[in-house]
Order: C-alpha cells, then structure tokens, then sequence
C-alpha cells in the first residue's frame, strides 16, 4: 500500500514542484529585472486581472465555446455519417483520403477569410462553419479507418454465415470504430477549440477570446491579455478532459492507443 | 502506376469540390438563406462567391490596377517569404523540442517534471499567446540589435512546433527494448554512447509522425503571426489585405488563400522528403 | 584456472519490502575454461538472474563471482564476455556487417580493422554473403547467427546465452545447435547457456545445471556422458536419452509437490 502511495507521489511531486518552481521564476524575473508590463505580466497581476475581469473573460469564453461546440458536434455528425458511406462505397474512400491528407497539411482556417465574406459581418456562421469542417475531416478520416481496418478474421467469419453487409457493418465494422470515434474527438476537441481561435483574427465578431486578446495587446493592456489567455487555456482543458472522460466511459479498456492521428497539433 | 493512380484520384476530388461549388452557386439563395430560422446559407452571388474560372483566371491579372506585376508573381513571392519563415520555425522547434527530449530521458525526473505539461499544451489553445509574442516585435533591444519584426513569426512557429517534436522524441529514445539496453551495459558503454549508437537511431520512426506535425504546426504559427501583425511580405497579410478587397475583387482572396495552401504542401513535401531519407533503409513495416 | 568461479553467491531483490524475492540462494559452481554448461529449470527459479549476475549486469547480494579470474565489472570492461538473447536484439537501422562492428566500435577499433574482423566473424557463421543485408530481410536462424557473430566479435574467452533459440522452430533449432557447436569448438569459447529445452541442454552441454525455485538454487548438476563429438547422429544416441532422463528426473524431484511449469519434454 505504501509502495503505490510512493509512486502516486513520485509522479505528482516533480510536475507540481516544477509548474511552481516556474511560476515563481516568471514572477522574480519580472520584479527582479523590473520588466515592463508591456512586455511581460507577472503571474499575481495576471491572476488579479482574471478575477477582477472575470465576467468579461467568461462572456468571451462563452462566445468562442460555443463556436468551438456547435462546430465540434456538427462536423462529428457529419464526418460520421460520411465515413459510414465512406465504408460502403470504396470508390468515394479513394477519392476523399487523399484529400483529407492533402487539407491536413495546408493551413486550412484561412478558409475563414473567404467565409466571413459570404456571410454578415457580425455572424459567427463563418467560424462554425471553419470548426465544422475541420472535425469534419479529423473524425471522417479516422472513423472511416475504424469502419475498413477490421481483422479480416472476423468479415471471414460473417461470410461465413451468410450475412449481408449491412448486418456486418452493424456486427463487426460499427462496434470495431467506436474506439476510433472517441480518440478521434479526443483530437477533434483541443483542434475546435483552436480553430475557434484563430478563426478571429480575421475579423468578423470581435467578442470571442482571440479577438479580446489581440485587441487588448494593441491596446498595451498585457495583464489582462494574458487573463483572457488564461480563460483561453481552460476552455481547451475543459473540452479535452470532456472528451478523455467520454473515451474512458464508452471504451472500456482503453481507446485505440495506436489510432494513428490526422491532427492539428496546436 | 500507384503513385499515378493516386495522383489522378486527387485531382478528380480537386474538381469535385470545384463543381460542389459551382452546384451551389447554381442553386444556393443569391443573398444568403436561412434554414430553420438561421442564416445558415452563405449568399451565392459572384461577389460573395466567384466562380472558379475567375479565381483561376485572377492569377494572370495585375495585382492592382496601375500595376503591372502580376498577381500570381505577388502570391507565390509571399508564399515562398512565408514559406522561409516557417522552415526556420520548424528547425529551431526541432532542435529545441529533441535536446528537451535528451534531457528528459537522460533524468527521469526531468521528464516526470515536464512531461505532462507538454502533453497537456498540445490541448491548449497555444496559439492564445500568438499576439504576446508578436508583440515583442520592434520592442526588444539588446545590444542594439531590434528584434526583427519577422523573428516573432518564426519564433511561434517554433514554439507550436516544439512540443509535438519533444513528446515524440521522448518516446522515441524510450523506445528501444530491455535487451537492447542490456546489451549496450553489456559492452560497458556510456550513457552518450548508448544515446548515439541506440537511441538517437531507435527514435527515427517516432520523429516522422512528430515532424508533421512540427511542420504543420509552423506554418499555422508563421501564418497566424502574420495576420495579427500584417506582416509584410507574407501570405497572411496578403490574405487580409485581399480579403479588405472582396466587394470590389471577389476572386483575388482566393489567390492568396490557394498560395497559403501551397506554402502549407511545401513545408509537408519537404517534410515526407526528409522522413523518407530518414527511413530509407528501416523495414517497410514502421512502428508508432 | 577456471573461467567462471561462483561462490555461495545471492541475489534478493527488494530486500525488506513486501515484495522482496529470493531469487538466488547459496549457489556455488565452477565452470572450466572451454566447458559448455547449461542452466535448466522451471520459471522464476534464477537461471536468467544467474547470467546476468555474471554479466555484472546485476550485482550480487551474497557471496562472490569471479570471471576469468577478474570481478564481473572488470570482465565488462575488459569484455572479456559476449552475449546473446531470444531477441537477436540486431540494430534494424544497421547493417549485418555494421550490427557486428557495434561492439568494436565501442571499443575505439579502427575502421579498417572492424571491418576485418566483422568480415572474418561473417565466414565464421557462414553469412558472408549477406554483410550488406539488413537484419529484416534476414530469417530467424540468419539474425541468431548474426547475434551470435556479434557476440564473438571480440573474441572473447566467454559467451552467455540466455534461450538464444527460444523464437525458433523446431528444425531451425536444431540446426542453429548444431552450428553453435561447431563453432565454439573452433574457438575453443566457454559457453553459459539458459534454455527451457531438455534436448537442447543435453545435445550442447558437457554438463547441466539443474535448478529450481522459491529460492532459485542449484538442485543437481548432471554430467552428460556422451563420447566425442556430437553431430545428428548423436540425436538417436542411447547415452543422449540418458542425460534427458536424468535431467528430467532431477527437474521431477525439484519440488514433488509443487506444479513444475515452463519445461519442453520433446
């Protein structure tokens, strides 16, 4: 018992020594070499900020969550229902992988530039349709991975009884991809939240998170720039605990580990 | 006849989404719809949606009237600026994100230390912080050398594209099996030795999918740098400035948008380049 | 002077937690120089902890090894010892050749003389066609051989194999035995050598050492009286199935009462 105790705190000790460690480095150093705030906010004047400005930065929060929600839940159904026609017509899998590779490589969310023109200057349309397409494809492509890589074993089993396609794709290839489905929206959310994001500084909508900071940096009001930051971080945890929690409950024994992963990193 | 194969089936998806497109424009409400009550339904006239000729055929026009400078000359020089800004990104975000990673597996408590914090930014919306670190641009003075104001694009490309880099790297050096390990005690070797001759070599297969990333991710941090700077000379700006366009020009911010889409299958192709020199003689079978 | 020298030796790991295992327990045995002896037993009774206590790649808790009269650690750094596991444990990124260099590498040799001696190795395991190969596009037995060669490439007075031929088939493994043989006559090399194999220990050794678990000790050390050399012949040979049934029985009488696992009859 006390072995497990000392290897739980093993782990905790060093990432939490350290994330302190650094905060209070980050703090010395702009005290000690008397930085201006312009360049660099301490972590207590950051804090100071995020609490005294709280409702502020929970309105943007709102804002850029709720893009990065509507279009997680809307490309996720869509790129599921694709991948499942995906499945069903070989031809169609040819043509759109590699296209989802060739998307994942260019920086696609400056699709946003043209959106925000084919829509009204305050909609959020734009950067819901830019987070729509991007899950879109991460979850097409790996859901549709899921559908076709299933062991040949067990389709050579269902031949075997005679059964149609459609009762294998419901027996063997749907429960073999919802593993697929769940580490691919533990991708998906962090890149929503992300393309959410930089979806604003195109212009459009001032009031979510991106546009906050980018204005108040212009504005030399850094602190509060890195609170709104700090609200920004959250949001990204939030939504990517949310999605680790949901792969845990609905993938007992654990996600697809080697999934491999068409992905925005950032 | 493969390679071919899939490079005919590429550009087949191209035109299919051009007629997508076009379908729309024939069909879709001229000032924009609503469905259910929403305003869903972009507007389909030429001005918010060129056809795809004319986005094809801006690239042979002048830039802006009174000039005689092509505008496929001003998208490709940007993309190649662009392009420079987010190599350098990718490299020093390389280098930085494996010596973090040779820390790491050199001190297990290094690694327990920062491990989860890299895994943990990976989720977060780094690109946050991209208007703090373009800010630090035409601010900082040392020595007399001004921060240059393109530095900061490339340092955000570099620090998106860190951390993939260091967590698969990580991986990679931790990759070889106990045997292999033993057999390097075995001969007495040092820790260096055995970074150089096992490691360094075993985490090859790990690094192709990080650099992707890293690659990918540079280019996103160069691009977003530009556009919160207007940066001049890049893709991004010309993007904004195109886009300021839309009403007058409909097609010219698609020129820049489809440059950017370049810039991003360069910095990919040289990528896939240095990946397939890397891995030129493992077994086809690669892990991770 | 004999090659390896063991002496009430111990080896307990954890000692004093719950989990402390007495994995060796006053083992005492000589082995002479040229001696090919074997170590035989069911899991967990110490065999594999024995050659690596002797590869000075774990240190002892009782007790003492010498090694060609040194300490281990001074026959690590003098290498004066090869070894060779289940796994070929071959660098995928070298080739044949190179893989064979590694320890002369290690060791400072210069290239033009690695190269003689990897080259020279190669004729000995018969591969020298394939020293530009790379190990996956070698068999099984092929990558053995190689590890073999690597493992000789010093020259050392001394090799310790731990189930070398564990991942091969049948035929292959016999062959590979056979092989074995004939080259550590020729190089006139001590060999220690772990197996789960009955035949296999008895076909190679001059002597095999039977041990067993909870504590991992040395039971009975049978010598195996077959007159010169071994060759296929000497499968068919009654005083070969004689050593197997003294190995058997003194493996039947290691523990009456316990359940004896991981041990081959065939």
């Amino acid at each position: 018992m006390t072995s497990r105790l000392l290897a739980f705190l093993r782990n905790i000790v060093p990432p939490v020594v350290f994330g302190v460690g650094f905060l209070a480095a980050w703090e010395l150093v702009v005290k000690g070499f008397d930085l201006k705030p312009y360049f660099l906010a301490p972590p207590s004047k950051i804090w100071e900020m995020f609490t005294t400005n709280f409702d502020l930065v929970w309105g943007a929060t709102k804002v850029s969550g709720t893009n990065a929600l509507v279009g997680l839940l809307v490309g996720t159904a869509f790129g599921v229902v694709m991948s499942l026609v995906l499945s069903r017509y070989k031809v169609l899998n040819e043509l759109v992988t590699p296209l989802a590779v060739a998307l994942n490589a260019i920086p696609i969310f400056v699709l946003v530039a043209v959106l925000n023109n084919m829509f009204s200057i305050t909609s959020e349309v734009p950067r819901r349709l830019m987070v729509t397409l991007v899950v879109y494809f991460i979850v097409l492509v790996n859901v549709a991975r899921g559908l076709t890589q299933v062991s040949p074993t067990h389709v050579e089993l269902m031949r075997s009884y005679a059964a149609s396609e459609f009762s294998i794709l419901r027996k063997v290839r749907v429960p073999n991809a919802v593993p697929y489905l769940f580490t691919s929206l533990k991708i998906a959310a962090p890149a929503s939240v992300i393309t959410a994001f930089v979806s604003e500084y195109f212009g459009g909508s001032q009031n979510g998170l991106g546009s906050r900071i980018a204005s108040n940096i212009a504005n030399s009001k850094n602190a509060v720039a890195w609170a709104y930051v700090l609200g920004a971080c959250l949001l990204g945890l939030v939504f990517y605990t949310v999605s680790s929690l949901l792969e845990g409950v609905a993938t007992p024994g654990g996600g697809t580990k080697r999934v491999r992963r068409r992905v925005r990193s950032t | 006849m493969k390679r071919l194969r899939r490079v005919a089936l590429f550009l087949g998806s191209l035109l299919l989404v051009a007629l997508a497109w076009e379908l729309y424009k024939l069909v879709g409400p001229e000032t924009g719809g609503k469905v259910f009550g929403w305003n869903l339904l972009p507007r389909s006239n030429d001005q918010a949606m060129p056809h795809v000729w004319e986005m094809l055929s801006r690239y042979a026009d002048p830039e802006m009237r009174g000039s005689d400078r092509q505008i496929w000359r001003v998208v490709l020089a940007g993309a190649w600026f662009s392009f420079r800004l987010a190599f350098v990104g990718f490299f020093v975000g390389t280098l930085l994100g494996m010596s973090l990673a040779v820390l790491m597996a050199r001190f297990k408590v290094a690694e327990r230390g920062i491990l989860p914090y890299l895994v943990v930014s990976q989720t977060v919306p780094l690109i946050a912080l991209a208007p703090l670190v373009v800010s630090w641009g035409g601010k900082i003075e040392v020595f007399g050398w001004s921060w240059p104001r393109w530095l900061s694009a490339s340092v955000l490309g570099a620090f998106l594209a860190f951390f993939p880099v260091a967590v698969g790297a990580l991986r990679g050096l931790q990759s070889p099996s106990a045997a292999s390990v033993e057999l390097m005690n075995s001969y007495a070797a040092s820790w260096t030795q055995t970074l150089f001759k096992l490691r360094l070599p075993a985490s090859v297969p790990f690094l192709v999918p990080a650099l992707k990333l890293a690659a990918s991710a540079s280019v996103i941090g160069v691009v977003v740098a530009e556009i919160s700077t207007g940066l001049k000379g890049g893709i991004g700006r010309l993007i904004i400035e195109y886009a300021r366009e839309a009403t007058s020009d409909p097609a010219k911010v698609f020129t820049a948008v489809f440059g950017a889409a370049l810039l991003g299958l360069a910095m990919s192709g040289f990528v896939t380049l240095a990946d397939t020199f890397m891995m030129r003689n493992r077994p086809k079978e690669a892990t991770a | 002077m004999s090659a390896v020298d063991i002496s009430n030796l111990g080896k307990v790991f954890n000692p004093g937690a719950p989990n402390q295992v007495d994995a060796l327990v006053g083992v005492d045995l000589s082995i002479a120089s040229g001696e090919f002896v074997s170590l035989i037993g069911p899991s967990g009774c110490g065999k594999s902890t024995l050659l690596r206590l002797i590869a000075n790649l774990l240190e002892p808790t009782a007790g003492s090894i010498s090694v060609n009269g040194k300490t281990p650690k001074q026959a690590r750094l003098d290498q004066d010892y090869g070894m060779a596991f289940q796994q070929s444990g071959l660098f995928e990124w070298r080739t044949v050749a190179k893989n064979i260099e590694l320890p002369l590498e290690l060791k400072g040799w210069d290239k033009n003389k690695r190269r003689e001696r990897a080259m020279e190795m190669l004729e000995l395991v018969k591969l020298a066609d394939f020293a530009e190969h790379y190990p996956w596009q070698l068999s099984g037995g092929m990558q053995q051989r190689v590890a073999i060669a690597r493992a000789l490439a010093v020259h050392p007075p001394l090799l310790l194999m731990d189930e070398p031929f564990g991942a091969l088939d049948e035929m292959t493994r016999e062959h590979m035995q056979g092989e074995l043989l004939s080259i550590c006559r020729r190089t006139g090399t001590t060999v220690v050598f772990v197996t789960h194999s009955i035949p296999e220990a008895v076909y190679l050794s001059n002597r095999v050492v039977v041990m067993s678990p909870r504590p991992g000790r040395i039971t009975k050390i049978v010598d195996v009286n077959i007159e010169g050399e071994r060759t296929d012949a000497t499968r068919d040979n009654a005083a070969f199935f004689g050593g197997i049934t003294a190995v058997r029985e003194a493996l039947r009488g290691v523990e009456m009462s316990d359940h004896v696992r991981g041990i081959e009859d065939r």
